[in-house]
């Protein structure tokens, strides 16, 4: 019989987990924003489109809907959009920087049932949080996550991305959702979005990747990491999950003009498959659309066949790849064997963003 | 567990999918895959039939091939995709 992964390998007939980003509007700015979000997008669907996704996804089966922005929360009829969503079948995953989430909101929240809130959070301290997702995010991440626990909102989970910084942080991020009654998420950087320019700097070292790596697997059973970090089991030991690229077979996103990417961090041209505002819809996208049919194709493992480790890791993460300018058939920038090092030496040009909806950066002026 | 009379969890949808179904958990959100499509009748079918046996009967199902499908319906159970009736 077929093994179970490779039957995921040729796609499902409608997604597993599907990433929507609602808006590009945000009132932070963190430095490895997979969507380089900041602005309102005046494309962004309306209300009465973002319902028609939702129709659309409930005919699909799809199950639950992972929301994301941007700031979902800046959206005014965010409530409406999770509401129409979750009261018709289709369960709501939000991630939120917390900003939103008053004393009345939470009362709100944990009033709704197939809700869950991923408060985001990149450093178990006020410092190391806050050079990555701006001055005053870790206070309000704080008192978004007191305000649902005082609202009684049960088991909402605390987000956070691996970085050198705070991978020697794991436990105390453990401990703080304890402390919460909350779940751990851990996923993994990416050098999409504005991580384009921070990727260098903020991933985890070679050492530290072992690290993590024996962390998830004395840990994995309490802590989510959907999936990230697969590219880490050709350390050895296999950590729990389906242990391949999920872009176009059982993963993509929907971005706030109603875009449909191969996966939440490919925002690109190059991994376009269409819009929902096209005549088949997102249905129509996620079965005939020429790129998700292209990468439900057998892949093919390039430079990597002779590694030894190929199965084990299947070669990494495509986006990691292509935005450091690697070959998509060759070895993740953080192949745990060095060849990503390796590569990434010999790379001369990276792709260029095709969108960006960050915030100017107000110049200071120097006084005459 | 032949004996048992069995049915889907009120609360788990079965989305049909080309290796058989994915059964998702609404009340706790998890996702299970029933692998073959023989399982996916044989669990939609459960609470018409009085027990476990009776249904792998009405499904066709061989008896030397009712110990695998009495595991597989065992861990079922122990994910709260199907219960007891």
């Amino acid at each position: 019989m077929t093994r179970l992964v490779d039957q995921m390998k040729t796609g499902l007939d409608a997604p597993i987990c599907i990433t929507w980003e609602l808006t590009y509007a945000c009132n932070l700015a963190c430095v490895h924003c997979l969507s380089s979000s900041g602005r309102r997008d005046p494309r962004e669907l309306s209300t009465a489109e973002a319902f028609r996704v939702i129709d659309e996804l409930r005919a699909m089966q799809v199950f639950y809907v992972n929301i994301g922005g941007g700031e979902p929360m800046i959206r005014r009829d965010f409530f409406d959009i999770v509401e129409y969503a979750t009261t018709g079948g289709v369960g709501v995953k939000f991630s939120t920087n917390g900003a939103y989430i008053d004393a009345e909101r939470a009362r709100r929240l944990a009033g709704m049932d197939y809700l869950d809130i991923q408060i985001s959070v990149d450093g178990a301290d006020e410092a190391t949080n806050d050079r990555v997702r701006g001055q005053g995010s870790f206070a309000t991440a704080r008192r978004a996550m007191e305000n649902l626990a005082d609202a009684d909102f049960g088991e909402f989970k605390i987000s956070v991305v691996v970085t050198r910084d705070n991978v020697s942080q794991l436990d105390d991020f453990l401990a703080m959702a304890d402390g919460f009654g909350a779940q751990l998420r851990l996923t993994r950087l990416r050098p999409s979005g504005r991580g384009v320019d921070t990727w260098h700097d903020l991933h985890p070292t070679l050492d530290q990747q072992r690290d993590l790596h024996r962390w998830l697997l004395a840990h994995g059973e309490r802590v989510l990491t959907g999936d990230s970090f697969f590219h880490l089991n050709a350390l050895g030991e296999s950590l729990p999950g389906l242990n391949m690229c999920g872009a176009g077979r059982v993963v993509c996103l929907i971005d706030p003009i109603g875009d449909v990417y191969a996966c939440p961090f490919v925002i690109h041209d190059e991994f376009l498959a269409g819009n929902v505002r096209d005549a088949g819809g997102f249905t129509d996208v996620w079965r005939t659309s020429d790129l998700f049919s292209e990468l439900r194709e057998p892949q093919s493992a390039g430079a990597c066949a002779s590694c030894g480790a190929w199965d084990a890791c299947q070669g990494g993460c495509m986006a990691a790849k292509f935005f450091t300018g690697l070959p998509l058939d060759g070895p993740d920038p953080e192949c745990v064997g060095g060849e990503g090092e390796h590569a990434l030496s010999a790379v001369t040009s990276v792709p260029k963003p095709s969108g960006d909806h960050s915030r100017p950066v107000p110049v200071e002026l120097g006084r005459r | 567990m032949l004996d048992s009379p069995l049915g889907l969890h009120p609360s788990v949808a079965l989305r049909p999918e080309p290796f058989g179904a994915l059964a998702y958990h609404y009340d706790n959100r998890r996702l299970v895959f029933l692998k073959h499509p023989s399982m996916v009748d044989l669990v939609r079918s459960l609470d018409e039939h009085p027990d476990l046996r009776s249904a792998l009967e009405a499904n066709g199902i061989a008896e030397d091939r009712w110990d695998a499908y009495d595991r597989a319906v065992t861990s079922l159970i122990e994910s709260d995709v199907v219960i007891t009736r």
